[in-house]
């Protein structure tokens, strides 16, 4: 209880993952929340990754995290910028409204 | 060692919590806020745990550039207005309990692999290739192995974030009509004959300038 292990880092992930999970599931109002919950997603898998590197002694999981924080930050900007011009050109981002990919 | 943990349980259960809020959060702005919290809590759990550089990293990434640009494009968007009501909607709500199905058979799975979970005991010694030394510090150790073991990847990220950048600069770019725009290449090639007109104006008339 009192020793902090390996298991005690991982259930905190994989409780922050499947809050991430249920942002995106139960969200149909806004789709920045929905960016949101992949956003801490890839928080909790960069602490499995951290967790994992500083528990079994080897560096290569923080340089994974380095890399997975470029990907998270690219991955925003995209979004948001797409985010953007759907707002500007159908002047609602609610993911119920959001209808123009129905074939 | 018990104020260790003491400090472990106290930055998860704000993870947590935050983590909940930014998705019931009503107010987007809110939501945004609480990321930066869980951001915040998480770095500094890396620092707890021994990775400094990664913790000081996702402070200045995540809170310093990713938040900042999800709190500018929902104050630009005004979309703070639009409420987040995922609970209170009657009519759309048959989403809710399949979802929270979904979502508690993953949490589940993932608990159940983390407690069966054990490495062999050999491992231990053979998969560190590249092990931490105590001796210097983590930043000096990420640097020492960053430039060298991998640094395609590295370059690779970069390419990354260029695409990224030059993607975000061209979805929202728009070009609009009926706007003075400065044209080099048009100054430039400016001939004498086009820009100078000579005249020869008689006695009390004056020239006609017409532009």
């Amino acid at each position: 209880m009192f020793e902090i292990s390996l298991g005690h880092y991982l259930i905190l992930a994989a409780t922050i993952f499947t809050i991430g999970v249920v942002g995106i599931f139960l969200n149909r109002k806004n789709i920045i929340v929905i960016l949101m919950s992949i956003e801490l997603i890839l928080l909790a898998v960069n602490i499995n990754l951290v967790s994992f590197s500083i528990y079994i002694n080897d560096l290569a999981g923080q340089i994974f995290t380095l890399f997975i924080l470029t990907v998270a930050a690219a991955e925003a900007a995209i979004g948001l910028a797409i985010i953007v011009i759907y707002y500007r050109n159908s002047g609602t981002i609610r993911v119920q409204e959001i209808d123009k990919l129905k074939g | 060692m018990i104020i260790h943990s003491i400090f472990f349980y106290i930055f998860s259960i704000i993870a947590v919590f935050s983590a909940i809020m930014v998705t019931v959060s009503r107010n987007t702005v809110h939501s945004v806020f609480f990321l930066i919290l869980d951001f915040i809590t998480i770095s500094c759990l890396f620092i707890m745990i021994g990775a400094e550089f990664i913790g000081m990293i996702m402070l200045i990434v995540y809170v310093g550039a990713v938040a900042v640009l999800f709190l500018f494009v929902v104050m630009m968007l005004n979309v703070s207005k639009q409420k987040n009501e995922w609970l209170g909607d009657e009519k759309n709500s048959n989403h809710i309990p399949i979802g929270l199905l979904i979502s508690g058979v993953i949490f589940f799975e993932l608990i159940i692999v983390v407690g069966g979970w054990k490495y062999k005991p050999e491992l231990l010694k053979t998969f560190s290739s590249i092990g931490i030394d105590l001796s210097t510090t983590n930043t000096h150790e990420i640097g020492k192995v960053l430039y060298t073991d991998y640094i395609h990847l590295f370059q690779l990220s970069g390419m990354v974030l260029l695409v990224a950048m030059i993607g975000a600069i061209v979805l929202t770019f728009r070009q609009r009509d009926g706007i003075k725009r400065q044209s080099y290449f048009k100054q430039i090639s400016r001939e004498r004959n086009e820009g100078v007109e000579l005249a020869d104006p008689k006695s009390n008339e004056g020239v006609k300038i017409d532009v």
